[in-house]
């Protein structure tokens, strides 16, 4: 009896030993680094402590595209050889939520290239820190927070596109969709995808999109006629038109980038701008608001604005918020892009974006077998 | 020495309650707790099954894992009948071929299955309409998931029977004929009775398997929602974590009570085989070996056809338009994978889970088998080190979250670094590794310990120069099998992966998502293609090691 009584009381014994160094440890790195401790980074910032001024890192949440990241940053890496970037990449949705939870203990520096709609809910709940970047008088009013200094400051518009693939249509002997209202017609059931509004940047604009231009009982009348002729919800924006591409589902409700880049890569594709107007939002940068924010991070966020880069955004997306002359229309975009975009309220859209989520998930998430 | 080897059963006790059973216990107590962390009671499942979109998903799991179960058992047992007990010809080709699965992650068994009935797929097209014929299975929804999860469980049912039917007493079969039993009347009552604890297990492990299977709803599954599915919309798209928990524990529950069920079914199964028996001889029989030759090679190329398709899709450049081949797919860098940083990683991952993993489970098997102190502490310590065969991978991952990214947790420095990956590998793989050196060190007779002990030698001496060479076959198969699985893994360790540091199963994942099939078709390969290479190379290096340290069970 004696024994096992020794061995449970040695055992709590080494446990409580144990916590006791780890609660030492634990208040080393909290001195070493604030409150922030729950990354990764905690450990390397307290070994390198001494050196801080040459190991400069970031931590940036963004909702970019993979492909257009790496062109994006080469003029801020030529300039910036010394800090480091970690990047946390997904779509809108999970960027937001992740955000989000993590109000009370920020683990982002700072946000680039997420929507506004959601940038807005996060200074809703009071997580961004106004910041006016330098050059920001360039960007026009209509792209940017109105606070002075601005708590958000968009960089380029994205909008709602089908992505249409030809020869699958000329195989069904159907008519390239040009309207929302093609859409419903029954010779397109079961061929159409749709990103899933509350993972999707690009699904978010199009269904708030939609509510704005109809009106909300109208628009939910119509999305429950759309239903009917979606195949599948998906996770991106993206994938509706790389199915698309492939034919799997020959129509992707997707963005005007993504198709026409589908295009490019040899896919048999048309980019087609909605008849009655496409939703759309702005791809914006933010600052958390946090105890400690760096000063790279205000750097970043003037490179994010700056000529070199906006060069870039302009190869990809054909509305930018800087105003300039020089701005060119990328190949496959309307002649006036700016024409196709519908009146659009972001600070209502951004109000509404938590009831029409839920509504939308109530609806359409669990529809359970798809429609072939 | 005594006292030392107390400290050290306490010490493995105490790790494995630090790795298993804490995390799983701040699991369960999250999902009593709202968002804010204050105690709710049951609310959270109240909420849970009062949202049918959720609770649907129940009763899809259930009839997915059914009927693939069903299915999966039913084939998995010809062909290993077929292997076993007839005399057809490439019987090691056909065992090799059955295994494969095993090193794909379960998500490229879904995107194949794209190419070949997807609704531009091979043979819905009728091979873009070279033949003239097509066949359109509507793959996305339960169908394509069926599919993928019997090619996933196959060869963990296979693996089961082909020992079963190994371990039998042709006496019987020989006293049943002489008292003129027909064929079909032994089968029913000597094969089947003797294989009976195999097909149990087998039906938990598959059933276990496809209920709590990620990957292949994730790529088949269309709007069809599976739990799994279900927890990574909860945790990753919504950051809901008390709402993850709470699917969490649904998922377990089957797992548990299969766990469970397993344990008795082993305790009541006492072996058939005693020093007279005679191993099973074949027969001659004609047709039945022409019908499992059929059936085996239909198996074999229903198991080879994706995989090979897979590759080959990885290769073209705009399926199904432009078929000619490149290695454009290879180059990740612009897509969510940005370049092949997490193939490196996941190399990384699997050799450290691999090392750690395997000295872990060998050392703790053997101070909880071979010392003999504190009899119950090492009971506990069993119970503990089986325990993770019950838990699905993303219920390991919730759990670890809970538990190392508390703040207040001593051990929250590993928390996005890649050594929390590691852990929750070996966590996750931990009891296949750790019953096979259980078994490998019940081989070694106790007299070796017993011996040292009396000669006064210390029984670390004897660990490391008699039990340790004695047992390297397993120790390597060990670490193999932990290797290829940290490879394919993604359910465990979606939820772990830190900001800078993605993995290659992972980044699939991230890439079918996005749209990028091929890319996501060319890592599985990548994955494939190395899994099979350290197989390879490992059959190549246990026919060496065999030849030397097995030579005193060979020659006594």
């Amino acid at each position: 009896m004696r024994k096992p009584l020794l061995a449970v009381f040695a055992l709590l014994l080494s446990f409580s030993m144990l916590t006791a160094c780890g609660t030492k440890n634990q208040s080393n790195t909290d001195s070493a680094k604030g409150s922030d401790s729950t990354s990764g980074t905690v450990a390397k910032a307290e070994g390198s402590k001494d050196k801080d001024k040459d190991s400069k890192e970031l931590t940036i949440y963004t909702a970019l595209e993979d492909d257009q990241m790496e062109t994006y940053l080469a003029t801020y890496k030529a300039q910036h050889p010394d800090v480091k970037l970690n990047f946390v990449r997904d779509s809108t949705g999970v960027i937001t939520a992740k955000l989000l939870a993590e109000k009370d203990n920020p683990q982002a520096d700072l946000v680039w290239g997420l929507a506004a709609t959601s940038l807005l809910v996060l200074d809703q709940n009071g997580m961004l820190e106004g910041y006016s970047p330098k050059g920001v008088d360039r960007i026009q009013a209509d792209f940017k927070d109105k606070n002075a200094p601005e708590h958000w400051v968009g960089i380029d518009a994205w909008e709602t596109a089908f992505v249409v693939n030809t020869k699958e249509m000329e195989k069904r002997k159907l008519a390239i969709p040009k309207s929302y209202a093609d859409l419903i017609k029954p010779e397109y059931k079961g061929l159409i995808t749709m990103p899933n509004p509350s993972s999707s940047g690009t699904g978010f604009l199009t269904v708030s999109g939609l509510v704005q231009l109809m009106g909300k009982d109208k628009s939910w009348d119509y999305m429950n006629k759309l239903n009917d002729n979606i195949a599948m919800y998906v996770h991106s924006g993206s994938k509706p038109a790389k199915m698309a591409g492939t034919g799997e589902y020959p129509i992707g409700i997707s963005f005007g980038y993504r198709g026409i880049e589908e295009a490019k890569k040899g896919s048999p594709v048309v980019t087609v701008f909605p008849a009655e107007g496409s939703g759309w939002d702005l791809e914006a940068n933010a600052l958390m608001k946090k105890s400690d924010v760096k000063p790279e991070a205000k750097e970043f966020l003037d490179w994010a604005i700056s000529d070199d880069v906006m060069k870039e955004y302009n190869k990809n997306y054909a509305i930018l918020a800087v105003k300039s002359d020089t701005t060119t229309i990328p190949e496959g975009y309307e002649k006036d892009p700016v024409k196709q975009l519908i009146k659009n309220d972001l600070g209502q859209a951004a109000k509404d974006r938590n009831s029409i989520l839920s509504e939308w998930t109530k609806r359409y998430d669990s529809k359970s077998e798809p429609k072939s | 020495m005594e006292l030392l080897q107390r400290l050290l059963v306490m010490l493995t006790v105490l790790s494995l309650l630090i790795a298993i059973l804490i995390p799983l216990w701040s699991l369960l107590s999250k999902a009593f707790l709202d968002n804010k962390g204050s105690y709710i009671g049951f609310a959270n499942f109240l909420t849970y099954f009062g949202t049918p979109a959720l609770t649907r998903s129940i009763s899809h799991t259930l009839f997915i894992s059914i009927v693939s179960t069903l299915i999966a058992v039913t084939l998995a047992f010809g062909y290993a009948y077929g292997v076993n007990r007839s005399q057809i010809r490439g019987k090691a080709f056909f065992n090799a071929i059955a295994m494969l699965p095993l090193f794909a992650p379960t998500m490229m068994h879904g995107i194949s299955l794209t190419y070949l009935f997807g609704n531009q797929g091979l043979i819905t097209t009728g091979f873009f309409g070279h033949l003239p014929f097509s066949v359109d299975i509507h793959l996305y929804g339960p169908v394509g998931i069926i599919i993928s999860e019997i090619i996933y469980i196959f060869p963990q049912a296979y693996l089961i029977f082909i020992t079963a039917l190994t371990v039998t007493d042709f006496r019987l079969y020989e006293a049943s004929e002489s008292l003129g039993a027909g064929k079909i009347r032994r089968f029913l009552t000597i094969t089947l009775p003797s294989i009976k604890y195999g097909l149990i297990s087998a039906i938990f492990v598959c059933f276990t398997a496809s209920f709590t299977d990620f990957g292949a709803p994730q790529a088949v599954g269309g709007q069809y929602n599976v739990l799994a599915t279900d927890i990574y919309k909860q945790v990753i798209g919504q950051q809901n974590m008390s709402m993850g928990a709470v699917v969490g524990i649904i998922l377990t529950i089957p797992a548990f009570i299969a766990f469970a069920a397993d344990r008795f079914v082993e305790r009541k199964q006492r072996s058939i085989l005693s020093a007279k028996s005679t191993p099973y001889r074949i027969g001659q029989g004609k047709w039945r070996d022409r019908s499992f030759t059929v059936f085996c090679w239909v198996i074999a190329l229903a198991i080879l056809t994706p995989l090979v398709t897979t590759l080959y899709a990885s290769l073209i450049q705009v399926w199904p338009y432009k078929l000619n081949f490149t290695l454009a797919h290879f180059d990740f860098s612009h897509v969510a994978a940005g370049g092949l940083s997490p193939f490196w990683n996941s190399l990384e991952v699997s050799v450290l889970t691999s090392v750690i993993g395997t000295l872990a489970a060998f050392i703790f098997a053997y101070f909880i088998e071979k010392t003999r102190y504190l009899k119950g502490l090492r009971q506990f310590g069993y119970f503990l080190s089986i325990l993770p065969l019950a838990l699905p991978g993303m219920v390991v991952g919730l759990a670890f979250i809970f538990f190392f990214n508390n703040p207040n947790n001593p051990l929250n420095g590993i928390y996005g670094t890649l050594w929390i990956i590691v852990l929750a590998n070996i966590v996750h793989f931990y009891s296949v590794p750790f019953i096979t050196a259980t078994t490998s060190l019940k081989k070694l007779d106790r007299e070796f310990e017993l011996v040292s002990e009396s000669m006064r030698v210390p029984f670390y001496k004897t660990f490391f120069r008699v039990t340790v060479p004695m047992s390297l076959p397993a120790i390597i198969e060990i670490a193999v099998y932990l290797f290829v699985n940290s490879m394919v893994t993604v359910s465990a360790i979606v939820f772990l992966r830190p900001a800078d540091f993605n993995l290659a199963s992972v980044s699939i994942v991230n890439m079918d998502d996005a749209g990028d099939t091929a890319a996501a078709a060319a890592m599985a390969s990548l994955i494939v293609v190395t899994n099979v290479a350290v197989r390879g190379i490992y059959q190549w290096f246990v026919r060496k090691v065999r030849r030397r340290t097995e030579a005193w069970q060979t020659h006594q």
